[in-house]
């Protein structure tokens, strides 16, 4: 795991500036920083040594010098790989991943990309074909981002690398803030910043001079919904599950590093850590983040897994004032705002590894959107079951049970519970069906942004956008994998794995491995009929089928709680900290001109005297107050020092 | 019926607008598909009608076809406020 960048084309002083992107992003890789300089490309590496510990220095130039690569992440399947080219003939130098991905691919071209199981970006100098090729891994585990300048292409592991080079500077771009206020991330290839651009998962880059194509070389698939599974029997369903779920674990548990794992208390990281301790001679060593909010807090279910397995468990206080201390810090590696705070405990728990000494772990992420864990997909079925009998006063009821954790939603009426969840007026042929409650919830915080802000994106409608990228084929899908298919090609890479996953876990230069997203089980659960993953309104069915046998009932059979943190009351109160009162006044807000300032003065207002206002209250609070410090730290303008008339 | 109309678009343009004067909010308005108010601010709406017009609201009447715009607000603590004074 590591960070690198680079570029294609002619540029002036090389070294000097592939040694100010390399150490822009020295977090990512903080063992070895190595460069590589030709006359039209170049490539800077800053190492994080899991494989190949004594022999895998980046950029690695193939025997010939035609072939050199820089590498970020891990091909698990790298030792298979390795005998299939030791049979061809083909000798190795090195003990790394990094070593059989370059020979694979002088083997095969980008044609090597289907082959490769696992979470990877690379950038390959082919001097022979004097190209660049950029790809990425299938779920977007590891990030990737590019632009070009005066004809030179430059990329770079994160955005912060490429605001080193000469001309490239921090803008917002507009649209890419509605899509956050909407949908909670941009839509690759947008980013946050105007003209930077990420290359999406599952993407393969080639550059050469004078053109650059993008195409995909995989695809997320799901079975026509009037075509019959092939997969019919339950048991052998959850027997093959626990087979491809074992191999995917016993995959990541490969590192010359020892291996922890992130143990949140529910069934999907106690899966994986389940399995792991027993693939570990040394006892497994667990992580888990704390609340002083019972509403947050699971601590009670990690004590009693980690418990039950052995491992040699640490927790991390998430306590009333850590978010905001540690939030600036945050937004500076998610490089992006945000409308939920809980990537900042994440930031914390990844600390706590790296104190720990270690340099990987696993984690539970990904199982909700492949097996249907997550609230969104129940809200989708019990509001198609209540579209079909619009009048019913019994049916929205189902809404209470679905969101516990939500005492405003407990106490209102049957006719306000369908009212807010539009069970009366939603088209249930809708393609977006599942997600228009979020959208529009999520849009509300719009109500903030300046007068000029809504001008410049007048006629602009990033719901529709979203719809216009669907494939072709999604309108034969059955609704829960349309649902899927939102999740995880939208928010899974676009939020998900970056704002919350490879950005936390890196600013701590911490390597998370996801089992749940092994391309081998990602394929098979998209196979499975729904109702093996949404039985009735019991999310994750399947899993919890393969679950049974390993891990204690209480965590087997316990309903998922939603992973979040606390949101607004995080920075307001006694002992509110400078640069919220700094970011969130009204001169600051009207020098960074995006949102009204007396609206926003007002919320502020609201949330000190109210902490626990709504969805909208905090995503807004949240959301502005994140962008807000984006762009003091990217821009460098003074929109959160400036004081208030 | 105007000045109750007034004192409840004051209320939903200070809570849910937070002052905005410039958002363009029919009377007619639907305040849930306009995402002004969400479940918690339901509950909010409720206690200002308790407070200041001084209407006890019993679960019944807490549904959208009372609160879900300026002019449904109004008819129902005019229709509330004329039954207490009969």
């Amino acid at each position: 795991m590591c960070g690198f960048g680079g570029y294609f084309g002619s540029v002036r002083d090389a070294e000097a500036l592939l040694a100010r992107m390399t150490s822009a992003i020295a977090h990512r890789g903080p063992d070895e920083q190595g460069k590589f300089v030709a006359p039209e490309a170049g490539l800077g590496h800053a190492r994080l040594s899991v494989i190949g510990i004594g022999d895998g220095q980046q950029p690695m130039s193939d025997e010939t010098g035609n072939l050199t690569i820089a590498f970020n992440g891990e091909i698990f399947n790298y030792v298979e790989l390795r005998e299939g080219l030791l049979a061809k003939g083909r000798r190795f130098r090195t003990s790394s991943d990094t070593e059989v991905l370059l020979q694979l691919y002088d083997e095969m071209g980008e044609d090597c990309l289907p082959l490769l199981n696992g979470d990877f970006a690379f950038a390959i100098w082919d001097n022979r074909r004097r190209r660049m090729v950029l790809a990425r891994d299938r779920m977007g585990v590891r990030p990737l981002f590019y632009t070009s300048k005066d004809g030179v292409l430059y990329f770079a592991s994160e955005i912060k690398a490429l605001l080193k080079v000469p001309g490239i500077s921090a803008e917002i771009d507009p649209i890419a803030l509605d899509q956050i206020f909407t949908l909670w991330a941009p839509i690759a290839p947008r980013t946050a910043f105007r003209d930077i651009h990420e290359l999406g998962p599952a993407s393969v880059m080639i550059a050469t001079e004078g053109q650059v194509t993008v195409k995909p070389y995989w695809h997320l698939d799901y079975p026509h919904r009037d075509t019959p599974s092939k997969i019919t029997d339950e048991d052998d369903a959850a027997e093959e599950l626990r087979t491809l779920l074992t191999d995917a674990v016993r995959l990541r548990m490969r590192a010359d590093v020892p291996v922890g794992s992130y143990l949140s208390g529910g069934l999907d990281s106690s899966l994986v850590s389940a399995l792991a301790a027993g693939m570990t001679p040394l006892k497994l060593q667990t992580f888990s983040v704390t609340f002083d909010s019972a509403e947050h807090d699971e601590s009670a279910f990690q004590t009693e897994m980690a418990s039950a397995l052995g491992t040699r468990h640490r927790t991390i206080a998430c306590r009333a004032g850590d978010i905001a201390d540690v939030f600036p810090e945050v937004i500076r590696f998610t490089e992006r705002p945000i409308i939920r705070t809980a990537p900042a405990p994440l930031y914390q728990l990844s600390g706590l590894v790296r104190q720990a000494g270690l340099k990987v772990v696993l984690t539970g992420e990904g199982a909700d959107e492949v097996f249907a864990g997550y609230d969104v997909f129940k809200e989708a079925r019990v509001r198609r079951f209540c579209g079909r009998q619009p009048a019913s006063r019994i049916r929205p009821q189902l809404f209470r049970k679905l969101y516990p954790y939500l005492p405003g939603l407990q106490q209102q009426s049957v006719e306000y519970l369908a009212a807010f969840f539009g069970t009366g007026s939603a088209a249930l042929d809708d393609p977006l069906f599942s997600h228009r409650p979020r959208f529009k919830t999520t849009s509300a915080a719009k109500m903030f942004f300046s007068g000029d802000l809504r001008a410049t994106l007048m006629g602009y409608n990033a719901v529709e956008e979203l719809a216009g990228r669907l494939p072709e084929a999604f309108s034969r899908w059955h609704p829960l994998h349309q649902a899927q298919y939102l999740e995880t090609r939208f928010l899974l890479p676009g939020y998900i794995l970056s704002s919350q996953g490879d950005r936390m876990a890196m600013a701590h230069g911490i390597e998370g491995r996801f089992p749940f997203l092994d391309h081998r089980l990602v394929e098979f659960a998209a196979r499975l009929p729904p109702e093996m993953k949404l039985k009735g309104l019991v999310e994750k069915h399947i899993l919890r089928k393969v679950a049974k046998h390993l891990l204690p009932t209480a965590i087997s059979e316990r309903t998922k709680q939603p992973y979040r943190a606390p949101e607004a009351r995080s920075f307001v109160g006694p002992g509110e900290l400078d640069y919220v009162r700094d970011s969130l006044s009204e001169a600051s807000i009207a020098a960074g001109g995006l949102f009204n300032a007396k609206a926003v003065a007002n919320l502020h207002e609201k949330c000190r005297l109210q902490p626990a206002s709504g969805f909208r209250d905090n995503a807004a609070f949240v959301g502005i107050l994140s962008t807000q410090l984006w762009q003091k730290i990217f821009t460098g303008e003074k929109v959160g020092a400036a004081r208030a008339a | 019926m105007v000045a109750i109309k007034d004192k409840v678009k004051t209320f939903i343009v200070d809570n849910f607008l937070f002052g905005d004067t410039s958002y363009e909010l029919a009377d007619s308005a639907s305040l849930i598909e306009n995402g002004i108010i969400d479940s918690t601010a339901v509950l909010e709406l409720v206690a200002f009608i308790e407070d200041d017009f001084g209407i006890a609201m019993v679960d019944a009447d807490i549904v959208p076809a009372n609160l879900d715009s300026i002019d449904r607000i109004s008819a129902f603590i005019k229709a509330k406020a004329e039954a207490l004074a009969a």
